[in-house]
């Protein structure tokens, strides 16, 4: 099992990218977008992005479209919603939509480390049983 | 300043209704009084004057019927005789008494009296035969008029009389039988005729002199009466009534009638006030009236003005506390809009600066600081930015949670179930505090609704409140609930401590947004404004009262709705 490779998604570049300084430091590898749409190209052209880590306010294309967006594409990817205390309800209305979990800004890096490696268990577990079924499926179409 | 010219105002206001009052009340009922009297006068006078009018009509006709009877009696003796038969003593005699005998004693005596002057035969209770009247004033009028009724006079007797005569003329010789009418029986005629109180009748001649002796004691002047006998004259026979000023100055009533061939008079004197006395005590009872009447509206105008402009006053004090609660409630409303901007601003940088420290401390485990002779001081430092940011997070997120709306969907609840469940959430709080939380809910409360959640937290805000301020002495807390007896168609809530009491000063400002008491780090300020803003909404109210070192009671009224 490789490190996670996590996308921060913030409107608030600072924020951005000294997050990404101190995930990179505790091993991750990481790519920052500023915008729900900049997530979607970004996406697009990195396909090994296991979790990513989305605010839920942000001008243009807000969190919550932008996660319906991703699962719609790869929904595999598990997304973690970041929110402010005024969005915690939006945060909720996400997870039913199928992000992973959400916390609260500013938050406990180690806390969002825990949370990163869950979801990238879970998304893990979630490859192998594919592959899994894909071989499976493949066996027996070979007809040994 | 402000109080002042509301007292002025108020002042006029009170003036302005009681003038309003007074004159509107006061028009219709002097019209009214002075119209009916005016109308009631009128009539009254004419009445008055058609009672005295009728009234010396009649006596002027009973008095020259009386003259002329008994002019008729001697003119039928005198016809009826001759002189020889007259000129008898003894005849006379017997026919006076035949007179006394129908008509009285009237006839004082009987005369005949010859062209000289001389009394030829006389009957009567004098000793008059051969009296010498060729001087007396009544045989020369006799003589040139015939019949003749003289004016009353003295005469030879002393004694008050008046003569009927009546001339003949019989063998060329001229001769006057005269009888002689009792002044008393004439007097009694007039005498008797009473007007009122004070009206009495007399009657006068040409020359003023009284023919009757008037009721009155006082004698007047009669220049005064030469204006009636002008004034009859011109009336023609009819009977003048007319207002005169006597010589003791006061006002009478005089109602005129001529008699005797106009020359007599009859006079019926009433003095004004006594005539006029029933108008005059009619009067007095209107003013009276008028008078009460006044005293009741003055005294109503006042009364109702005073009563209403207090009321008014009352609710413009009311409106006045009204609008400064809803100033408040918008100015809290603001604030809060306000600290919801603000708390989202803020979390943001807060965030970065957190990170960067944190980012800072991931840095300094690095070996080329491990030696450095201030990592410790750097490491607190950081520490230090971490935790005052955690606390600038939990401010922004009170604030947030003030401005934010709580669930507020409005349920039909059981307010006794809210209490019962935030007592027992608290109950474990209060366990560690040692503080005892009692409730006496009454049973029958009705359903109201309301958000829960909200009362949730009010409630929860009141009795977290008591807990920390009974953090080290513990106490007992009281909440009870019953139908308000103070305001109608309200529940009203009671949060009881027995704890340490809130000083005054801060009693004022304990719904003020950001008031806190709590050490710093502790307290945002804000639950009790949000329990305000909360209560507020419902259209409830809650109030505080507090006594140092007894506790602090906290009410809350919840209308009930129907």
């Amino acid at each position: 099992m490789t490190a996670p490779y996590i996308m921060l998604v913030d409107d608030e570049v600072p924020f951005v990218e000294t997050m990404s300084k101190r995930l990179v430091k505790r091993g991750l590898k990481v790519i920052a977008a500023d915008s729900g749409n900049d997530a979607l190209v970004k996406l697009g052209q990195e396909s090994k992005v296991d979790v990513i880590i989305l605010d839920v306010k942000m001008p243009g294309m807000d969190g919550l479209e932008t996660l319906q967006e991703i699962k719609k594409r790869y929904p595999i990817k598990e997304v973690i919603m970041l929110t402010g205390h005024a969005t915690v309800e939006t945060a909720i209305e996400g997870m039913k939509l199928g992000a992973f979990d959400y916390l609260m800004k500013p938050c406990d890096l180690d806390i969002l480390m825990s949370k990163v490696q869950e979801a990238f268990k879970k998304k893990h577990e979630h490859e192998s049983k594919i592959d899994k079924a894909r071989i499976d499926k493949l066996v027996l179409t070979r007809g040994y | 300043m402000n109080k002042d010219k509301h007292k002025k105002y108020y002042q006029s206001l009170t003036r302005n209704m009681i003038l309003t009052a007074i004159i509107v009340s006061f028009t219709p009922m002097l019209l009214v009084i002075c119209i009916l009297l005016q109308q009631f006068r009128i009539s009254y006078h004419e009445k008055t004057y058609a009672h005295l009018s009728e009234l010396v009509q009649k006596h002027k006709q009973n008095i020259d019927s009386f003259l002329n009877e008994k002019l008729a009696n001697i003119r039928f003796l005198t016809v009826n005789n001759s002189f020889e038969t007259l000129n008898d003593k003894e005849f006379l005699q017997e026919k006076l008494l035949i007179l006394r005998r129908d008509y009285g004693n009237v006839f004082v005596d009987l005369g005949i009296v010859d062209e000289k002057g001389v009394q030829l035969a006389y009957a009567g209770p004098y000793e008059l035969e051969n009296a010498e009247y060729s001087d007396a004033d009544w045989f020369k009028k006799a003589m040139r008029m015939d019949p003749f009724i003289s004016d009353v006079f003295l005469g030879l007797r002393g004694y008050p009389h008046f003569i009927v005569a009546v001339k003949k003329r019989e063998t060329g010789r001229d001769f006057l039988v005269r009888a002689t009418i009792d002044f008393m029986a004439f007097n009694s005629l007039v005498q008797n005729l009473r007007v009122g109180k004070t009206g009495y009748a007399f009657i006068l001649n040409r020359e003023g002199a009284f023919q009757t002796n008037p009721a009155m004691e006082y004698q007047p002047s009669h220049k005064g009466y030469e204006f009636f006998w002008t004034a009859v004259e011109k009336t023609k026979n009819k009977i003048l009534i007319t207002r005169w000023q006597d010589d003791a100055g006061m006002e009478n009533l005089y109602a005129v009638g001529s008699l005797k061939d106009g020359q007599w008079l009859l006079i019926v004197k009433q003095l004004t006030s006594d005539a006029f006395s029933d108008l005059k005590r009619m009067l007095n009872i209107a003013v009276v009236i008028f008078l009460i009447g006044a005293a009741a509206i003055v005294f109503m105008a006042f009364y109702t003005s005073r009563r209403m402009v207090r009321r008014i006053r009352r609710a413009d004090q009311d409106k006045e506390n009204m609008n400064e609660q809803i100033i408040e409630t918008g100015k809290m409303a603001s604030i809060g809009e306000l600290a919801a901007g603000i708390a989202h601003e803020i979390n943001n940088p807060v965030a970065i600066m957190v990170e960067e420290a944190g980012w800072i401390g991931d840095l300094l485990e690095e070996e080329e600081f491990a030696q450095g002779e201030n990592l410790e001081e750097f490491n607190r430092a950081l520490k230090q930015i971490n935790t005052q940011g955690k606390r600038c997070k939990e401010i922004t997120h009170k604030l947030l949670s003030f401005a934010r709306k709580t669930d507020a969907t409005l349920k039909d609840v059981q307010l006794n179930d809210i209490v019962t469940e935030i007592v027992s959430l608290s109950a474990q709080m209060a366990k560690y505090n040692k503080v005892s939380i009692e409730t006496q809910l009454q049973k029958t409360l009705p359903y109201i609704t309301i958000s829960p959640s909200e009362m949730q937290q009010v409630l929860l805000n009141l009795i977290n409140n008591a807990l920390d301020a009974m953090e080290k002495t513990g106490g007992t807390i009281q909440v009870s609930t019953k139908i308000s007896e103070v305001e109608s168609e309200h529940i009203v809530i009671i949060v009881e401590d027995d704890g340490p009491g809130i000083p005054e000063a801060n009693l004022l400002r304990i719904f003020d947004p950001f008031f806190t008491t709590k050490p710093v780090g502790k307290g945002t300020g804000l639950g009790l404004s949000i329990c305000y803003g909360i209560i507020n909404k419902m259209g409830g109210k809650i109030d505080v009262h507090s006594t140092i070192g007894k506790g602090t009671r906290f009410r809350i009224w919840i209308p009930i709705q129907k």
